[in-house]
């Protein structure tokens, strides 16, 4: 459900930018540009207000997200002055989606006016200033898909959820009902109890990460440049590193409240961190330790990795490593807090 | 006559922060006896129960049970005894039979003598017909009756019961005493805590708990004599009675 859901709202394209236009000049070129932009499918222009103050207006209020001031004599003096200038102004309460705007916004002025300097600038041997033209490609996920970069990390995130929430509440529940002291009372090892919990959270897991590939093929047309095993070979290890951080946020509580409570802000960290939504590249070294300290930062790497670029388990073995580690660390530290009698 | 004990204790205390639960309690529990452990609600009974079955560590004083001792093997005292707590405690979304092979397993029962043994108790409880009934959909009576035979799947040398009857009608109480007596003449140790007076009188040997201290221990008869009591009920109120915690 989730899997379907987020993919698609968690989305950082910006598109639907209600712009208002402010057009002193009324020529050819200006409307160009309107013209433009409105094809451009990232813009809804909302209206074209008065003056000044009434554009600012519908800015403030929210009606708007953007507005474009074109002056009068903006074509004449493009041509006659070969330099014109036009006035952008976005709401940038939403620092993203403002900046992602003016970008695409500037891009598509830009387009118009190499279109209009072909107009008079007639067949020039040499260009006369040497320009860049930066090209872009999007590596690995050509089509810049929000859907293919989250879901993918959404099933990493899924897992999580299985292993640490579902195994926790489990292990509280049983505390409360007394048949972990029916179990305590038995010559019954740490162990043995929690490797009893472990197994079947385990083979959930992997039904719920067959599921979750299942609906990627079929809700997004999306399967792994690389191998399903590879998949499956790094979810086997991360389910067991999930299900130990289950088991010892268990041995924590003991009411499903308080395990509910202390899994909930874990999962905020985890998610936070995971580079999930944000990079990790760009986060302060502080924050960058942190990520690494979580293994759901690891997973969702390797499944976008396995996913979108086809990697092997040879290009992500150190995610192997620290995978093991976590899940070595996990459990042995659950085992070691489970205690069989209360001191 | 001379009698092996199964469990002795000197001085054992348990506190809780500035509450002492159990004050120092020194006692013997007789190989093959059946041991009524009586008190008033919280005056320290199951406390003392968790200490020898090995669920809680005792804060100071000494304990042997079935020849352990209970600050470092409370593990090999584990696999000796059945402990029956006063909740109901087997998996309540397992069957009858699943549970029975859950925790014949845990205990290191052979399968083939499990199997003969599930036929055996399945006949004597008469639950033949609800061997693939859930344990939470059974009527409390039987669901007591059950969790004691799970208890002895084992065969220990020593069971606990924490108030097996509360709640459960007279016959079914009878039930469960019959099967008591039968435990005990197959020669397991049955140390039991009870609300019900005339269940102290089936008792071989009875202590009474009052805050935390041993009031009184002896064989009904002697206890009655002591207390020059017409019954049971007679001597546990006349000691209750002097509790400094809670007046009855």
């Amino acid at each position: 459900m989730q899997l379907i859901l987020i993919p698609f709202a968690a989305d950082f394209e910006v598109k639907n930018i209600h712009l208002a236009v402010l057009d002193w000049d009324h020529s050819s070129y200006s409307q160009k540009i309107v013209q433009r932009l409105g094809a451009s499918g990232y813009f809804i222009i909302k209206e074209a207000p008065a003056n000044t103050e009434a554009a600012q207006e519908a800015l403030d209020h929210g009606r708007v997200d953007m507005v474009l001031e074109i002056p009068q004599r903006f074509e004449r003096d493009l041509v006659r002055e070969d330099e014109a200038k036009i006035l952008l102004k976005a709401d940038a309460v939403n620092g993203v989606k403002a900046g992602l705007a003016i970008n695409y916004c500037g891009q598509i002025i830009n387009q118009v006016n190499n279109e209009i300097r072909l107009d008079f600038v007639q067949f020039p041997r040499f260009n006369p200033m040497p320009m860049l033209d930066i090209s872009t490609r999007y590596w690995y996920n050509p089509s810049f898909n929000y859907r293919h970069y989250m879901a993918p990390g959404i099933l990493a995130l899924l897992l999580i959820m299985v292993g640490s929430i579902m195994c926790a509440l489990n292990i509280v529940r049983e505390r409360e009902i007394g048949t972990m002291e029916q179990m305590n009372v038995t010559p019954v090892k740490s162990y043995q109890f929690l490797l009893a919990k472990l197994i079947p959270f385990w083979v959930i897991g992997m039904m719920s990460l067959t599921i979750g590939l299942v609906v990627c093929y079929v809700v997004f047309g999306l399967y792994p440049l690389g191998s399903y095993l590879t998949i499956y070979l790094y979810a086997m290890v991360y389910m067991v590193a999930a299900l130990g951080i289950g088991q010892l946020l268990a041995s924590f509580s003991d009411t499903q409240q308080q395990v509910t409570l202390i899994s909930f802000f874990f999962m905020m960290m985890f998610v936070l961190l995971s580079g999930l939504y944000t990079s990790i590249e760009s986060m302060p070294a502080w924050a960058k330790y942190l990520a690494w300290a979580n293994p759901v930062s690891h997973f969702v790497d390797v499944m976008r990795s396995v996913m979108l670029k086809g990697s092997t388990v040879t290009d992500l073995l150190p995610r192997m490593w620290n995978l093991i580690g976590f899940a070595v660390l996990f459990n042995a530290l659950a085992v070691m807090n489970y205690r069989k009698r209360a001191s | 006559m001379s009698k092996k004990t199964i469990i002795t204790t000197q001085n054992l205390t348990r506190t809780f922060g500035a509450f002492t639960a159990v004050d120092a309690i020194s006692f013997e529990v007789y190989e093959g006896e059946i041991f009524g452990f009586l008190g008033a609600n919280g005056a320290g009974k199951t406390t003392a129960m968790k200490m020898l079955s090995g669920l809680l560590s005792p804060s100071s004083g000494e304990a042997t049970v079935v020849g352990c001792d209970v600050y470092k093997q409370a593990e090999a005292i584990k696999r000796q005894i059945g402990y029956m707590s006063q909740r109901f405690s087997l998996y309540e979304d397992l069957t009858v039979d699943e549970n029975i092979q859950l925790f014949g397993s845990i205990y290191g029962v052979k399968k083939k003598e499990l199997a003969d043994k599930t036929e055996i108790l399945l006949d004597q409880l008469e639950f033949k017909d609800q061997r693939k009934t859930l344990v939470g959909a059974l009527p409390l009576g039987w669901k007591q009756k059950l969790s004691f035979s799970v208890a002895m799947i084992h065969e220990p040398r020593l069971v606990f019961l924490d108030e097996p009857t509360g709640g459960v009608d007279p016959i079914t109480r009878r039930q469960f005493w019959e099967m008591i007596y039968a435990a005990s003449a197959k020669g397991a140790t049955i140390f039991v805590t009870t609300h019900y007076m005339d269940e102290a009188e089936y008792c071989n040997r009875v202590s009474i708990m009052v805050d935390g201290k041993i009031a009184a221990l002896d064989t009904p008869k002697n206890l009655k004599k002591q207390f020059n009591a017409s019954d049971m009920n007679d001597v546990f109120l006349k000691l209750a009675s002097t509790s400094k915690i809670r007046a009855i």
